[in-house]
């Protein structure tokens, strides 16, 4: 009983269900192999193609937890890649390491201006952070297009590969590095008070600014790491095809993201927020795109499939279904104690 | 000099910006331009050249940005064109809103390749009624009254899928073989039309049948995506067909995770031959590329000549397309322009 009014129960539930309908359709979904030294199996490519989504999300739940949301994600995952690849591409040594260590470096220190900029225009100019982010989701792509020149960038540089398809230890770089960005956040939110410190700006910004909370740098840093996060996603999603796609890199991860976000329990209005559960929105989201293929569903119904998966999820966690579905049980009605239940440690 | 280079764009970035609000001003203040267009050449301004109007689809592959290039590259003011461009970021609420816009501007002709087939009429009966000629390139609209354009200019999309199609039946039929399909954008002209084209030129053949169906929207980490889905499905995949060549790279990208090689243990076929198409299939990742060729500048300069001159044009041009085996394809590689 416990376990069913946990946050995170039906997220998960539907993650499970997702899976097992996959091994029901191929048996040998969750079967995982060695192939050229390193893991492969359908979960491996899930989690390899979650990383990217996983770490913009990642951002997005900081951000909404001090009652933001960041719109621009999409367009610095297509200029992280777009810039990362021209300078890769237009070098003389696109092969070395150091070419490729400079051009992450760039690419990384431009996202993280972009995120500053983000957050300068919330926290200092006191911008709504929808119209504040939309500037950049509109104007980025179209920088990202002047970057690459309109142009598919293509390189070949074994060294830029390793982000997006390599291995290490048998596992993908890709959700090595997500996933230990991912316990960094954990662990700085969640161990230190800074997490605390995020959720009291989100509930109440004006209150905990009295009681003595820098909610202004608050709110700027985390604008700032969402765009480092998105920077960082943008480079997974250029090496995984080797290519700047300044129009469909990160196309709509932003909804994603927000899905994710929101799947994983956190509310919009700001304040509390899971990790966890973000991580688990994230791995349903991919699962599903993965569903999609191997269940074979038409191209043309994709969009409804996803969406009735989605909304199923998201009204079992709605806080008035679950009332309803606590007081059917015979123990009687147990009202609002699911809502007000603290916040589990993450990860 | 790399360092000065990324400066420039970013400040082209900026600039562009601005430029692009400016426009959309344009375009939403004047609605009276109705008969202003009645002279033609009344809105052209500069002389002797012909004022285009030209809304691309977008930058969504290999082949879109060859296709821009050469339309920016013919349609200069050096041959007597002065084109104004846009990019719908594939959407065509964009596209109807930079036509309306080059309708008030009073462009002497507007060129686009359509997003998706329908809801064109109302657009074009406003550029008709501003009497502004359209050309449509590369994609057509199912408009009834065919009086709307004076031309379409592209590829026979049916006949290519045809193409990519026969070739399987005869360099792989005799066996039984299992087809996965990569299909583009659902409902895009060249989607639907390249998957007919396909099935039509297989039915006749038992051995061959496609197993599996999914769209990669056309682009590369979709197509990746969609193919790791049908290895882990199916388990026994002989061929790839990609309805581009970007969603095949894609493919290729899946196929040697899975520790496969690409073009040898599953083939590939695919259609647009871009560049990094062709690369690959000299480098024997793919096995036969249908063309599509992305050179429309040149006929798209003539056909606007002919009708701002009031010559008659035919309705339809259709583009003389190649096709590549690996042979062919290090053949004609060095002197490929895209």
């Amino acid at each position: 009983m416990q376990l069913v009014r946990h946050r995170l129960f039906w997220p998960l539930v539907a993650l499970v269900a997702l899976l097992v309908a996959n091994t029901i359709n191929t048996p040998s979904f969750m079967s995982v192999r060695v192939q050229d030294g390193h893991l492969f199996g359908a979960l491996i490519d899930i989690m390899r193609n979650s990383a990217p989504l996983l770490l913009v999300a990642l951002g997005m739940t900081l951000v909404i937890a001090t009652r933001g949301i960041d719109l621009s994600v999409g367009a610095v995952v297509a200029i992280s890649g777009a810039v990362a690849l021209s300078f890769i591409g237009s070098s003389p040594n696109p092969e070395a390491l150091s070419t490729v260590l400079v051009a992450v470096g760039i690419a990384l220190a431009l996202c993280f201006v972009l995120g500053v900029w983000n957050g300068f225009l919330v926290s200092v100019l006191g911008i709504q952070p929808i119209i504040a982010t939309l500037v950049l989701m509109t104007a980025g792509r179209g920088i990202a297009m002047l970057i690459t020149e309109g142009q598919i960038t293509t390189i070949t540089s074994p060294a830029y590969r390793v982000i997006g398809s390599g291995f290490w230890l048998g596992l993908p770089v890709s959700i090595l590095i997500a996933g230990g960005i991912f316990a960094l956040v954990a662990v700085l939110t969640r161990r230190t008070a800074l997490g605390m410190l995020i959720e009291a700006v989100g509930i109440n910004p004006e209150a905990s600014r009295l009681a003595g909370v820098q909610s202004r740098s608050i709110v700027w840093t985390v604008y700032a790491m969402t765009g480092l996060f998105a920077g960082i996603a943008g480079l997974m999603i250029s090496s995984n095809v080797m290519a700047a796609d300044a129009n469909n890199a990160g196309l709509f991860i932003e909804l994603d993201a927000i899905l994710a976000v929101v799947i994983g329990g956190t509310s919009l209005a700001g304040g509390k927020f899971s990790l966890g559960g973000t991580l688990i929105g994230a791995f349903i989201i991919q699962t599903l795109t993965l569903t999609v293929t191997i269940l074979g569903i038409s191209p043309s119904v994709t969009p409804l499939f996803k969406a009735i998966v989605v909304i199923a999820v998201v009204l079992m966690q709605a806080p008035v279904v679950r009332r309803t579905m606590a007081s059917r049980r015979p123990q009687g009605p147990r009202p609002a104690a699911v809502e007000s239940k603290p916040v589990e440690v993450a990860a | 000099m790399k360092t000065t280079n990324f400066t420039k764009r970013m400040f082209a970035a900026g600039a562009a910006g601005i430029m692009a609000l400016s426009l959309t001003a344009c375009g939403g203040g004047d609605s009276g331009g109705g008969d202003a267009g009645a002279g033609g050449d009344s809105g052209g301004g500069d002389g002797d050249l012909i004022s285009v109007g030209f809304s691309q689809v977008g930058a969504e592959s290999g082949w879109r940005a060859a296709n821009t290039k050469s339309i920016q590259d013919t349609l200069t003011e050096e041959n007597g064109f002065d084109l104004s461009f846009s990019d719908a970021q594939q959407k065509q609420e964009n596209q109807i809103q930079a036509i309306r816009s080059y309708i008030a501007q009073g462009v002497d002709v507007i060129a686009f390749s359509p997003v998706v087939e329908s809801g064109w009429d109302a657009v074009l009966e406003e550029a008709k009624a501003a009497d502004i000629p359209v050309v449509l390139t590369d994609r057509s609209v199912d408009s009834q009254d065919e009086t709307l354009y004076e031309s379409f200019i592209g590829s026979d999309f049916v006949l290519e899928g045809e193409t990519a199609g026969k070739w399987v039946v005869d360099n792989l039929g005799s066996e039984p073989l299992n087809v996965v399909e990569l299909q583009g954008t659902t409902g895009a002209a060249p989607a639907v039309d390249r998957k007919a084209g396909f099935e039509s030129a297989i039915e006749g053949n038992p051995n061959i049948k496609i197993i599996a169906s999914q769209t990669g929207n056309f682009t590369r980490t979709e197509g990746r995506q969609v193919m790791e889905g049908f290895l882990q499905a199916n388990p026994d995949i002989d061929l790839v067909y990609a309805h581009n060549d970007d969603m095949g790279l894609g493919a290729i990208e899946a196929i040697e995770a899975a520790g496969l090689q690409p073009g040898v243990d599953i083939k590939i076929v695919t259609i647009d031959a871009v560049k990094d198409g062709m690369q690959a299939l000299v480098d024997g990742k793919i096995n036969y590329i249908v063309e599509c060729n992305p050179l429309l500048g040149p006929d798209l300069a003539d056909i606007i000549k002919d009708v701002v001159a009031g010559n008659p044009v035919e309705k339809r041009i259709v583009v003389e397309d190649k096709a590549f085996d690996q042979a062919a394809a290090a053949e004609a590689l060095p002197t490929r322009e895209y």
